[in-house]
């Protein structure tokens, strides 16, 4: 589906990435990997959990710099990072967390951005005071304060309750939907992959490779309760030959 | 509080008792030694003597504190230098007090800097190992936040690293502010001709005891307002984060 000349936010290519483990064995987590995202759109890696969906993340932000590959983001690319723990700064203010990260952002962009994320009232709070969802919220406004280009997001829904993981999954693909940054989110919940992405890649296997590639023909709004459940058996059938 | 002030006064009730009891200039009663006060913050000598060595602990505390952190924080942080510093704060660590300062003292004469270099090379290997201890339980998770959303090196000093430390650095605070004007009046009282540790220092060749305390007991009056007033606030104010127990 993606058209001829479809601008790329991300291509990274891994020829290896592999750890040493604590008894001395390497162990390959990457081989010959390549992924790319395409602007604009909302990509779920999904995969289950201990298949190297965290490593490529690493990769991917920059955090891990020990691998054969490259990873070719465009010059300014400016990542949104958003953590599975929400990883604010405990002793600042939520607001103050807000400008630290982003201190070329207008008080008002920050102002409308914690509305968005419903968070206006607990900006003088410290991150301590809120709740986990409300912590998330956080840093969400916070990744999505510094103007990303490129929105990567780690499980940001885990150990939420049903209602209020759905409830921001939406939210925040209304904000991507409205802002058309260029969104990883990696996930290890298929319902949650079908329901908020344009893209799904399936990760598995040792070392760790795409198993499948698709792209959503109807995505978000457009969904339907049939087309999720056969994009749902289709996902698992993928991935059930994968693992055999 | 009540209960403090209650038992200061009785600490006070008793030396009065006391110093009747004894009736000797070796004892001399609360007021003897007031009345000296007034008599040596009439003169100008007591402000003097008293800024003369609180400069000094100002200035050895805040040279021990910064390379304490310093050091602390690249021992804590780099493996290589742990393994370098290590021996020579064991050293330091173990070094007699009064080792340092004499031999401070005959290396650079009996100048202020020797002074100030003595008590801050004293104070130096116990902020050092309490800075280190707090550099080493550094939370690497705001680390790769700040690296993520590249967070430029003085923010990530002053909101994400320096945060981290002060409990620690409260800690060394502490414990270091009442090592330093100890040993600040011992290097006084050994190679300088001002400041309370010479005048205790006269005091002590007259065996004038009450001029040993119109200059001890301000002191100690000052370093405890510096603590209510200074380091407990900052503690406080760096602590305000933390949830509070209702």
């Amino acid at each position: 589906m993606s058209p001829a000349g479809a601008q790329k936010q991300l291509d990274i290519k891994i020829v290896r990435k592999a750890f040493r483990t604590a008894s001395g064995e390497v162990r390959e987590v990457l081989r010959d990997f390549s992924l790319s995202l395409d602007a604009g759109k909302i990509h779920a890696l999904v995969g289950p959990s201990g298949y190297g969906k965290t490593t490529l993340l690493r990769i991917i932000i920059g955090l891990d710099h020990d691998f054969d590959g490259t990873v070719d983001l465009p010059p300014e690319t400016r990542i949104g990072m958003v953590f599975q723990e929400p990883r604010l700064l405990p002793w600042r203010s939520v607001l103050d967390n807000l400008r630290l990260a982003a201190p070329q952002a207008s008080e008002a962009d920050l102002l409308r951005i914690a509305a968005d994320l419903g968070i206006a009232e607990h900006l003088r709070h410290f991150p301590g005071e809120l709740s986990l969802g409300l912590a998330r919220r956080a840093a969400l406004a916070r990744a999505f304060a510094i103007n990303p280009n490129l929105l990567v997001l780690d499980e940001p829904f885990v150990s939420l309750d049903t209602a209020l993981a759905m409830r921001l999954g939406d939210e925040l693909a209304g904000l991507v939907e409205r802002t058309k940054v260029t969104t990883l989110l990696v996930t290890h919940d298929i319902d949650e992959a079908i329901r908020l992405a344009d893209h799904i890649m399936l990760l598995s296997g040792r070392p760790a490779k795409i198993v499948g590639d698709f792209d959503i023909a109807f995505p978000r709004s457009e969904m339907t309760a049939d087309y999720a459940a056969k994009t749902k058996a289709e996902i698992g059938s993928i991935l059930a030959g994968a693992m055999a | 509080m009540a209960l403090r002030i209650l038992s200061l006064l009785l600490l006070i009730a008793i030396w009065q008792v006391a110093s009747m009891i004894a009736d000797s200039r070796l004892l001399p009663a609360p007021l003897a030694v007031v009345a000296v006060i007034v008599k040596e913050a009439q003169s100008g000598a007591l402000f003097f003597n008293l800024g003369t060595t609180l400069a000094r602990v100002v200035v050895s505390f805040g040279l021990a504190m910064f390379f304490g952190t310093l050091f602390g924080i690249l021992m804590g942080r780099n493996e290589t230098f742990d393994r370098l510093g290590d021996s020579w704060l064991v050293v330091l660590l173990n070094l007699p007090a009064l080792v340092i300062i004499v031999l401070a003292y005959i290396w650079m004469g009996l100048t202020d800097a020797a002074a100030i270099l003595a008590v801050a090379l004293n104070k130096l290997p116990n902020a050092t190992v309490t800075i280190r201890e707090g550099a080493r339980a550094l939370d690497s998770g705001l680390e790769e936040m700040a690296t993520v959303f590249a967070m430029p090196w003085r923010t990530r000093v002053r909101h994400v690293l320096l945060p981290q430390l002060a409990p620690y650095i409260a800690a060394a605070t502490r414990s270091g502010l009442s090592i330093v004007w100890k040993i600040v009046l011992v290097v006084e009282l050994l190679g300088r001709s001002n400041g309370v540790g010479f005048e205790i220092g006269t005091a002590f060749q007259l065996f004038d005891v009450a001029l040993l305390l119109a200059y001890a007991l301000p002191f100690v009056g000052i370093m405890l307002v510096i603590e209510a007033f200074i380091v407990q606030p900052f503690e406080q104010h760096v602590s305000r984060w933390r949830p509070k127990a209702a």
